[in-house]
């Protein structure tokens, strides 16, 4: 069953740019190993960390079909900041692995415990219910 | 070189593989290794067969290569150890290798197949190792069919293999006592592969591996090395009397086409005559299980010209057979709709309360499905509706949201 696993988190101005360099070097290595662990495993189908919000812009459709971009003003929402798309046996592997990634370490090395939105990807029904 | 590629000599070499990996992995006593080995020789027999033609001895030529590939291991193993010792006795056995070809027994194909659906595997891996090992497939092959990267289906394939080294497991045939244990197992990943296949050859994946194909190609060979037992003549029954249902079951737009609503002109005739011949054969023969009884059901769908003729007494018997012989909420699923054809959907909404309390399927979105869809038939469209809707939120299959959604809405505007 895959699942997409996105990290929602870092408004503005609690970003992880801000952070003493030891505990970002300790971030970044920590989400380094939750990628090759799951490689590993046999479970990951892609992984993507997304850029700033500051890169982001909103799109709609002006009235001649062209695009009307906006800003995003990052201090209003919670933002994604990257997601993982995995391939995994059961929903408690996928909470499992959410968990995880949650309770990576932020400043000072505490865990961030960052809401993780866990959504089963559609394909096929199970076909295991008999 | 003397024969051209075509699907008769692609068919060749998948047949090919699985008793070649055996002889090698009984020569050189190293599953993994060996099993990477022929992996290597499948991939150059793929790449240089079709244009340059067959060779004139393929078995031999895909021995020799994945030989090429053991001896190289070996050395580099060796060289890594620096035990000179062992260097005799390995390339002794690398000398000889022609020879192997005399040791290819038809068994080995069973051997692997036991080996791959090793209980200490989970599902997803049992399946991926068996595709490349019994089957011949490629990785990229493998992770084509399940839509990951190539890199993780190796990952998959690797571990699976460390824990069956772990486990310990000899290279042989289980003996009979083992046997009855094991062969569910076996079956199981047989059904998997074709279920998979089966539920995912809808949507924009058509140019994907087809496994339900492969899945019947499996259980075949499984079917000539044991051909005296009932389940394994079910299971092949079952998938060939489903398969023949395939090409009435998704519409121009691939949205799915419920069983009443199917053109059986469309229908595989062959398949079915086959299927119809194995279950019979196979009831015959004692012992009935959970797939003679499942094969037994789709026969009896597939023998009714129009839906209205299907004969739902019969499949409520047999649903009530398989509910004593593999218990299970999907069973009391299609019991239930079973009893409202033949006693009327009041009596079918009855059964379904017995899954209220099931917590495998109370919140399931098949329940909300079954429910809808008798709901309608008592002409209560306002909660038909509800419980299409909930169905739809609830499945993580694309056409079936689809045709949920737009069982909702034809009512919803009726």
């Amino acid at each position: 069953m895959k699942y997409i696993l996105m990290m929602n988190t870092m408004k503005s101005g609690q970003g992880v740019p801000e952070w003493p360099r030891k505990d970002l070097q300790a971030h970044i290595a920590f989400m380094m190993a939750v990628d090759k662990e799951l490689h590993e495993r046999g479970e990951l189908v892609s992984a993507e960390g997304l850029s700033f919000p500051e890169n982001a812009k909103l799109v709609r459709a002006g009235k001649d079909g062209r695009p009307v971009t906006d800003g995003i003003f990052p201090e209003s929402k919670e933002f994604l900041a990257g997601f993982w798309i995995i391939d995994v046996e059961s929903p408690q592997r996928a909470y499992e692995i959410a968990a995880k990634v949650s309770a990576a370490p932020g400043p000072g090395g505490a865990p961030l415990n960052m809401p993780i939105e866990v959504r089963p990807i559609m394909s096929g029904p199970p076909p295991e219910m008999l | 070189m003397t024969k051209k590629w075509d699907a008769a000599a692609e068919h060749l070499l998948r047949e090919l593989a699985p008793r070649v990996l055996g002889a090698v992995a009984r020569r050189f006593r190293d599953f993994s290794s060996a099993e990477d080995a022929v992996q290597e020789a499948m991939i150059a027999a793929f790449s240089q067969w079709p244009q340059e033609g067959i060779p004139e001895n393929p078995r031999g030529w895909l021995i020799q290569v994945a030989c090429r590939r053991m001896t190289d291991q070996v050395r580099n193993e060796i060289a890594r150890r620096e035990r000179e010792t062992a260097v005799a006795a390995e390339t002794e056995n690398v000398a000889s290798l022609l020879d192997i070809e005399g040791d290819m027994d038809p068994d080995d194909t069973l051997v692997l197949l036991f080996m791959c659906c090793h209980p200490a595997l989970n599902p997803s891996s049992a399946i991926a190792l068996t595709l490349r090992a019994v089957g011949g497939l490629t990785t990229a092959e493998i992770a084509n069919a399940f839509l990951v990267p190539e890199a993780t289906m190796a990952q998959r394939i690797s571990r699976a293999k460390q824990t069956i080294k772990t486990s310990g497991t000899p290279f042989r045939l289980p003996s009979r006592q083992e046997w009855t244990g094991r062969l569910p197992a076996v079956l199981h990943v047989l059904y998997l592969i074709f279920s998979e296949g089966y539920t995912s050859s809808i949507g924009s994946h058509l140019q994907r591996f087809d496994l339900a194909r492969e899945a019947i190609r499996l259980t075949r060979n499984t079917k000539t090395l044991i051909p005296d037992n009932p389940e394994v003549a079910g299971l092949l029954a079952l998938m060939l009397l489903t398969d023949a249902r395939r090409a009435a079951r998704t519409g121009p737009g691939e949205e799915l086409i419920p069983l009443d609503k199917q053109n059986r002109s469309l229908w595989d005739r062959v398949e079915i005559s086959e299927g119809i011949e194995l279950l019979t054969a196979a009831l015959a023969n004692g012992a009935v299980g959970l797939y003679q009884l499942q094969a037994a059901i789709a026969a009896v769908h597939d023998e009714a010209e129009r839906a209205e003729d299907t004969d739902w007494p019969q499949i409520l018997a047999l649903y009530e057979l398989l509910k004593r012989v593999s218990p299970g909420p999907m069973v009391t699923l299609n019991h239930a709709i079973a009893a409202a054809m033949v006693h009327g959907p009041a009596e079918g909404l009855q059964l379904l309360r017995a899954l209220d309390t099931d917590p495998r399927l109370a919140t399931h979105y098949r329940l909300a499905a079954v429910r809808g869809h008798l709901l309608e038939q008592t002409g209560d469209y306002e909660a038909a509706i509800k419980h299409y809707r909930i169905a739809a939120a609830g499945t993580t299959n694309i056409p079936e949201r689809n045709y949920l959604m737009t069982q909702a809405a034809r009512l919803a505007s009726g």
